[in-house]
């Protein structure tokens, strides 16, 4: 057993190497969401300037605003939509990767073609949309080519659904990556166990994957469901406009100037999304499952 | 797992019923995810490529099918013309940017995961203060980074607030990769070297830095990467002088010709290229090693 002086000693040693991590996320991470916080008490001169105090003025005139909730309401409904076809896509093709490819060197492969595209820009990849579902848009034409409409669809391109397929696109990669990870880990002696044992595959895919592969759900819930609250230009872009979210009301008001009651807006939903991280938490042990 | 299959008395129905049976009649599930997952790379590349062929239309293009002639003329007008912005300023700054995050994040993640190997007194904190640098909101720790620039009488530019910004999103990245990297690292190696008389110094130079190559590369191409592409966090910290996604974000609001594609598709070659060297010099390292192993 180490002695409370070595422990001391390796506590300090630790400190050593994470400092310069320290440093930058303190001036960068910590501060800023300080300032925020600060900012959110603070008056505003109507020009820009902040006024030092303490006023929940901000906070009422958030909270009362009807389209608080209206814009709440839209950002949810996007991170809900976008969360279940990312699970239900990144699940099933990590499971075909893990369980359905037979060549090992095949799947890691396979695996790298779906990372590919988190390397590149997301700017770009949602701007590349457009030739597809505008409204002379490949699909469009394909659609009216082969009879099945006269007029072209105007809802696929500025739209909710633009947003969802734009959210879809950018984000399932979060999910395929943790989800495959968890899939690899799990021993496939378990699995010939349970043939053994008189499983059907799907007893197997509901009693043992999906039990295993949990933390890597969790994972990637994380990601996409903190990305989607905390975006904005999907929303911008995508929409044309015609929606928003909490995040794209922010920036129009920081666009304004209005920074007290952007700030007591964003501290509002970084409430929400720590509430929402924090009871994803409570189902799985991040630190240990990462760490292992 | 084959050799379970083959030692099963019972094969015929076990590699049936296998999940992912070696041999064999594949599964009719086996059709319907490998069709599944067909249809997700065609959604994950067939968008991205629609606009690189779009970008080498003629004068006449549009944004939208049918092809409008075959020309360079997108690429020219984006480096030429001023309408279209600083394309070259700010492609020049983000390259500069990405090269400077890149060398801190590998540094900074590569010593995070050596202290945290071993758990010690608040590594918690240090821990949940990386993930919330994550998970934050880009642009509200954009607007902070901002505010306490301006609070303190700084004026914020692309290689100060911008580069702090893009670390806090670039870091935490990092020492995940490296916690991944890590947990592969036995420890002997590096308490061998110590007993051996090594230098801690020594014993990172020679032994840890070599095993974990690999894992470094991927580091640095998730530091490049994420930076050269970051926006959220950019946006209020970058001062007067755009970066690229910036540049972009203001063409897509107020460009409507094929010269949006055209950076689309410089900017992605660059992406490709990183991507590819990365993913190379890793290969190249794993085959070195095994024909190292051939010969001892």
């Amino acid at each position: 057993m180490p002695s409370s002086s070595s422990t001391s000693r390796s506590s300090l040693t630790g400190w050593l190497y994470v400092s310069p991590l320290v440093g930058v996320l303190v001036p960068f991470f910590l501060a800023p969401i300080l300032v925020v916080l600060a900012a959110s008490f603070f008056g505003s001169d109507g020009f820009g300037g902040l006024t030092p105090g303490f006023t929940l003025a901000n906070y009422v005139e958030v909270l009362h605003s009807a389209l608080t909730l209206k814009l709440y309401l839209a950002t949810i409904k996007f991170t809900v939509l976008t969360w279940i076809f990312t699970l239900l896509i990144g699940f099933f093709v990590a499971y075909f990767l893990v369980f359905h490819v037979r060549n090992q060197l095949l799947a890691i492969g396979l695996f790298l073609l779906c990372t590919v595209p988190f390397w590149t820009s997301n700017i770009i990849r949602m701007i590349s949309w457009i030739p597809l579902l505008g409204k002379e848009g490949l699909i469009n034409a394909a659609l009216i080519s082969t009879g099945v409409i006269r007029q072209p669809l105007e809802v696929l391109l500025f739209s909710d659904l633009a947003v969802v397929i734009a959210y879809v696109h950018q984000l399932t990669i979060f999910m395929i990556v943790p989800i495959f990870n968890a899939m690899a880990r799990i021993d496939k002696r378990l699995i010939e166990a349970a043939i053994d044992a008189g499983a059907s595959r799907f007893d197997i895919l509901r009693l043992i994957v999906v039990p295993m592969a949990k933390s890597g759900i969790a994972l990637g819930s994380i990601f996409v469901v903190s990305i989607v609250m905390g975006d904005f230009f999907v929303v911008k872009v995508m929409s044309g406009g015609g929606s928003a979210s909490v995040v794209s009301a922010f920036y129009e008001d920081v666009g304004v100037l209005q920074y007290p009651t952007a700030a007591a807006s964003a501290v509002l939903l970084t409430l929400v999304l720590v509430a929402i991280v924090s009871l994803i938490l409570r189902s799985v042990d991040i630190r240990r499952e990462i760490t292992r | 797992m084959s050799a379970v299959v083959v030692d099963n008395p019972e094969q015929g129905i076990s590699a049936r019923k296998a999940i992912a049976p070696s041999r064999g009649k594949r599964p009719w599930t086996f059709y319907v995810l490998a069709s599944l997952f067909t249809a997700y790379v065609l959604a994950l590349y067939g968008p991205m490529f629609c606009i690189y062929i779009l970008s080498f239309q003629d004068v006449r293009g549009g944004l939208v099918f049918p092809m409008k002639g075959r020309s360079l003329h997108w690429f020219i007008d984006l480096f030429t013309q001023v309408r279209t912005g600083d394309v070259k300023g700010s492609f020049d700054r983000s390259i500069k940017l990405a090269v400077i995050v890149t060398i801190i994040t590998v540094v900074i993640s590569f010593l995070a995961g050596l202290g945290f190997r071993r758990r010690f007194k608040g590594d918690s904190i240090v821990f949940y203060m990386m993930i919330g640098s994550l998970v934050a909101p880009g642009l509200v720790l954009g607007l902070g980074t901002g505010l306490l620039f301006q609070a303190l009488g700084l004026s914020p530019a692309w290689y100060s607030s911008a580069l702090g910004a893009q670390l806090s999103w670039t870091l935490p990245f990092g020492v995940l990769v490296m916690f991944a990297v890590m947990s592969r690292f036995n420890n002997a190696w590096d308490e061998a070297a110590r007993d051996l008389g090594a230098s801690r110094w020594q014993a990172i130079r020679l032994v840890m830095i070599p095993v974990l190559a690999p894992g470094l590369v991927a580091v640095a191409l998730f530091g490049f990467t994420l930076s050269y592409d970051e926006f959220a966090r950019t946006l209020q910290t970058a001062g007067s002088l755009n970066t690229l996604p910036l540049e972009i974000w203001s063409m897509t609001l107020n460009v409507t010709s094929p010269s949006l594609y055209a950076l689309g598709t410089v900017t992605t070659i660059v992406s490709f290229v990183v991507i590819g060297v990365s993913l190379g010099s890793i290969v190249l390292i794993q085959k070195k090693r095994g024909a190292q192993k051939i010969k001892g």
